[in-house]
Formats: C-alpha cells, structure tokens, sequence
C-alpha cells in the first residue's frame, strides 16, 4: 500500500540539542501507527515534524507524496490536554476547524447544515450527541477527550496526530476511550499516528508499533500487531501473544533508557519505573 | 453565612460611619479638621446643585476619557499581544511612559489645550489605557501552544488564531482591567481638575479647601467614591453577563 507518510534520515535539532537523527518511518495510507519510547526520545518532535510545524534540520518529511516544507492541511491533532474553548459548546468547538481549514471556512454559510450534521455524527459516534449543547466545564475528563477527539477529525483529515490523548485519563475511562477511537478509526479508515506512552494503548489500537531509542530518536525497533485480529476487545487483553508482545516492548524501552541516569541512582530499576 | 454576605457591603460601612460620627462627637474634633459624617451629609444636600454643577462634569471627562482608553488600550493589547516584533519594540516604551507621573504632564497638557475639559479628559485617557493593553496582551500571548498548533497544522493564520481563540480568550483579562481602569480615570480627570479647571470636582475641592470649608471637601470625596463604585458595578454586572464561562469552576463536570 501507498505511504501517507515516509520520514527519510530526518534530523532535528532546537539550538545545539539532537532532538531526534536519522530517524526513517513509513506509515502506509490507512493504518493505525503507534510510537513508543522512554520520555525525552522526541516523540513530540516527530509530532512537530510530520504536521510540519517545525521544519527538519535534515533529511525529509514527505506526506502524500510532497515533501513538506509547512503546515500541511490534511491532518487533525488532538493532544493529552482537551484545550476545549470555554466559551463555546461542544458542538461549536467540535465546529471549529470547519471555521479555519479551506475549502470549508468559505463555505460556513452555505453548508452550515451539512457540517453541523456532520458535526453530530461525530458526537453521535462517541456518545455525546445529548451534551452538543453544554460547555466544557459541564463536562467530565473523558467527554471533553471524546469532544477533542471529534474536533480533530471533524473536517476528514487523512492524517490524524496523537499526541498521548488518552494520558491524563483513568484507566477505564482511557480503556472506553481505546474503544471508541477503534471505532472510529474502523468506520473510516483514516492514517493515524499515535504517540504514546502506555505499551498496552499502542499494541492494542496500531498496526505498527515503532519502539523509538533514547535521544536522539530514532526508530529502534517496529512491532507489527497484524497478528491480533480487529475488532480487538476484551478477548485481545487475555491473549497471551498480547501480553508476551507487552513485555517485550517493555524490554525494549528499558534498553533504551539513559545509562547515566541508573549509574547516577545506583539502583537496578524496576519493571514499573521502566514502563507506566 | 448567605444572609451576612449579603448584608456586610452595608452593615460594615455604615458601622464605620457611627464610630466616626461618635468619635467626633467624644473628641470634640473641630470640623475643619475631620468634619462628622452628619456635617458631610449636610455639606451634600445644602451644595447639592453646586456638586452636581461640578460633578457632572467631572463624569463627562472621565467617562470620554475611559472610552478613548478602552479602543486604545484594546487595539494596543492586540497588537503587543499578537505580535513579537510588536511586543520587543512597544513594551518598553510603554513602561517608560507609565512610571512618568501623570501630575507632571498635566501643566504641559494647559499649555497644549488651555484649562479645562480637554486636559482632564486626557489625563483620564493616560492613567486608564495602561492596564487595558497589559491585560489584553496578557489574554493573548498566553494562548495554550497544543491550540495554537492545532490550528496552525489547519493552515490558520496568526489573524485567525488572533480572531478566534485570542479575543475571546482575552475579554474576562479585559473586564477585570476595565475595573481597575474606570477609576483610574476618576484620579486621572480629579488631578487634572484639582491643578487647571474652573468646573469639575477636583475644582470644587480646590476651592472648598481654600476657604475652609472642609465638609465640602468631604462631600466631594463622597461623590467621587460613589461614581467610582456606580461605574464598577456597571462593568462587573456586563463582566458576569458576557463571560460567565470564565468565573465558573473548570474542574467542575457532571457524568462519567
């Protein structure tokens, strides 16, 4: 299948600091990736690189066949924080891209029926059609995740960023959440990126795990989960392929980790440092 | 509890003013020196058509004056708020001009525009727009960055995310200013008539004082103190109408 996006020897550097280098990935069009990797390994950089908001230093970035050189207007972001606008209603925030991507923003007026409906099947989708009409603050955690989740895809981006979305959730508010995203993305079928840092999210919902080295970042090792089949549900969770792939990454990343920071607290580290 | 909330803006000054009536009365303290409330409520009626001869214009001149400061102050918080290059080269300006006393320009300003109205309306201006445009720049420039990329990764401009997140983002930073701003303006307009007017109450004051008539004076102060809090009402009340979704709590929700 046809790459959406492709990262070839990519390098990126803030200042003096190695953000990440000679990082290489390919996402096929329509598959659910996932990356993974001790904290500071750049994962966030490589949000920055793929929706082109920051340029890399080296290499190149391509996305549907261009190489990118700014922001490209096919993706949707949702990030750990809602960052829902207080002053507007769910359903207005869901509406907001619609207000600012082309074509849409010109044509607000004459459609506004038709995105509005599209709007609400998005809700509908997650469960929140009954709070259209509330405001964030009358929201619990999780639903204004889901509302963050239908602004990010309401103007069909073909590439949706994840940036750890589920991260300040509770565990089962994050499991229900793991459900709906798996609908979604079922339904309809877009190119998804998934940083994260719970190993159980990433195998769970991707068709590629990249498990990424300490910084700089790069992709050390990548895990493909077609071996699980989809829909996945509880019976993923007690597959023991599943778990026995959770350890394993979780090795990987404590491979991974900084050698001076166990020198420098002289203790082993333990399994539950290692992997949240 | 409810009932006490209620009643302590009234209860609490009035029980102020009958200690300091009874410590004037016990002290026997002459009136040109602390005037009796009771001396200054009658100062009020017996001069009231002078006080409002003077205090009308005294709200004339603050109120042009705030409204001038609002538009300015607004525009230049968008601008310092929105822009770097904007933000590097204004800021400092901006404090200098703000640490300059205000007393200070007030004889200059008699020299550009005569006594009168105009100097006080300008003094009202200067005193007020500083914490409108900190405060609107403040609203802007902390725009949360994962919003700002989400609507750049869409292809807004900075004019867009200023429009759609900024200015809404920034009015409740712009009603607690204009609360502190209006009676910054009162000082701004008293000052300016205190030193170079013939009508207003800082005049009035002015006068009063030179000729003893120290109930006056603290009649003048009474009217001043009330527009002041007529004025803060007003913006609080327009505050809790238009951005009631920032004065709720944010972590208050309902449902799973």
């Amino acid at each position: 299948m046809k790459n959406l996006v492709e990262l070839i020897d990519v390098s990126l550097s803030y200042g003096k600091t190695l953000a990440v280098s000679n990082l290489n990935m390919k996402v096929p069009e329509g598959s659910f990736a996932a990356v993974v990797g001790p904290s500071g390994c750049g994962k966030s950089s490589l949000m920055k690189l793929v929706t082109g908001l920051m340029p890399a230093t080296t290499g190149a970035v391509v996305v549907d066949g261009h190489e990118i050189s700014g922001p490209v207007s096919i993706v949707g972001m949702a990030f750990q924080n809602p960052n829902l606008l207080p002053w507007r209603t769910t359903l207005e925030n869901v509406m907001l891209p619609l207000e600012v991507v082309r074509p849409e923003r010109h044509q607000l007026r004459a459609k506004k029926k038709e995105f509005t409906e599209r709007a609400m099947d998005l809700l509908r989708i997650v469960g929140l059609e009954s709070f259209a009409n509330h405001y964030p603050w009358q929201l619990s955690g999780g639903m204004q995740q889901r509302a963050s989740l239908c602004r990010s895809l309401i103007h069909q981006p073909r590439l949706l960023m994840l940036d750890e979305p589920f991260g300040a959730l509770d565990a089962f508010t994050r499991e229900e959440l793991w459900d709906v995203l798996q609908t979604i993305w079922l339904e309809r079928r877009f190119t998804a990126i998934l940083v994260t840092h719970d190993l159980r999210e990433a195998l769970y919902l991707a068709d590629d795990v990249h498990v990424m080295s300490n910084r700089p970042g790069c992709v050390a090792r990548t895990v493909n989960t077609g071996a699980f089949s989809r829909p996945r549900g509880e019976q993923t969770f007690i597959d023991p392929a599943f778990n026995e792939n959770v350890m394993e990454l979780r090795a990987d990343i404590r491979a991974q980790r900084m050698p001076i920071e166990m020198a420098a607290t002289g203790a082993p580290t333990t399994p539950a440092r290692a992997a949240r | 509890m409810n009932m006490m909330e209620r009643a302590g803006p009234i209860v609490l000054p009035l029980a102020l003013l009958i200690f300091w009536e009874l410590a004037c009365e016990t002290f026997d303290i002459p009136p040109f020196v602390l005037p009796s409330p009771s001396m200054v409520a009658v100062a009020l009626y017996n001069n009231a058509f002078v006080i409002w001869f003077h205090s009308s214009q005294t709200l004339y001149t603050t109120v042009v004056g705030f409204a001038v400061a609002v538009a300015f102050g607004t525009f230049l918080g968008i601008l310092v708020g929105s822009s770097r290059l904007a933000y590097t080269s204004l800021y400092p300006m901006l404090v200098g001009f703000n640490s300059v006393p205000k007393v200070a320009i007030v004889p200059i300003l008699v020299v550009w525009f005569g006594i009168g109205t105009v100097p006080a309306i300008v003094t009202a201006f200067m005193l007020s727009f500083f914490p409108i445009a900190v405060n609107v720049a403040t609203g802007l420039a902390t725009i949360e960055p994962d919003l700002r990329d989400v609507l750049r990764s869409l292809g807004a401009s900075q004019l867009d995310i200023v429009r759609k997140i900024g200015i809404p983002r920034s009015m409740p930073y712009l009603f607690a200013s204009l609360k502190i701003s209006i009676t910054l303006a009162f000082v701004g307009s008293v000052i300016s008539e205190t030193l170079a007017s013939n009508r207003g109450i800082g005049t009035l004051m002015t006068q009063a004082s030179a000729n003893f008539n120290i109930p006056l004076v603290f009649a003048g102060l009474v009217v001043i103190a009330l527009m002041g809090i007529i004025m803060y009402m007003m913006f609080a009340f327009v505050e809790k109408r238009m951005t009631g979704w920032a004065t709720r709590g944010a972590t208050f929700g309902i449902g799973g």
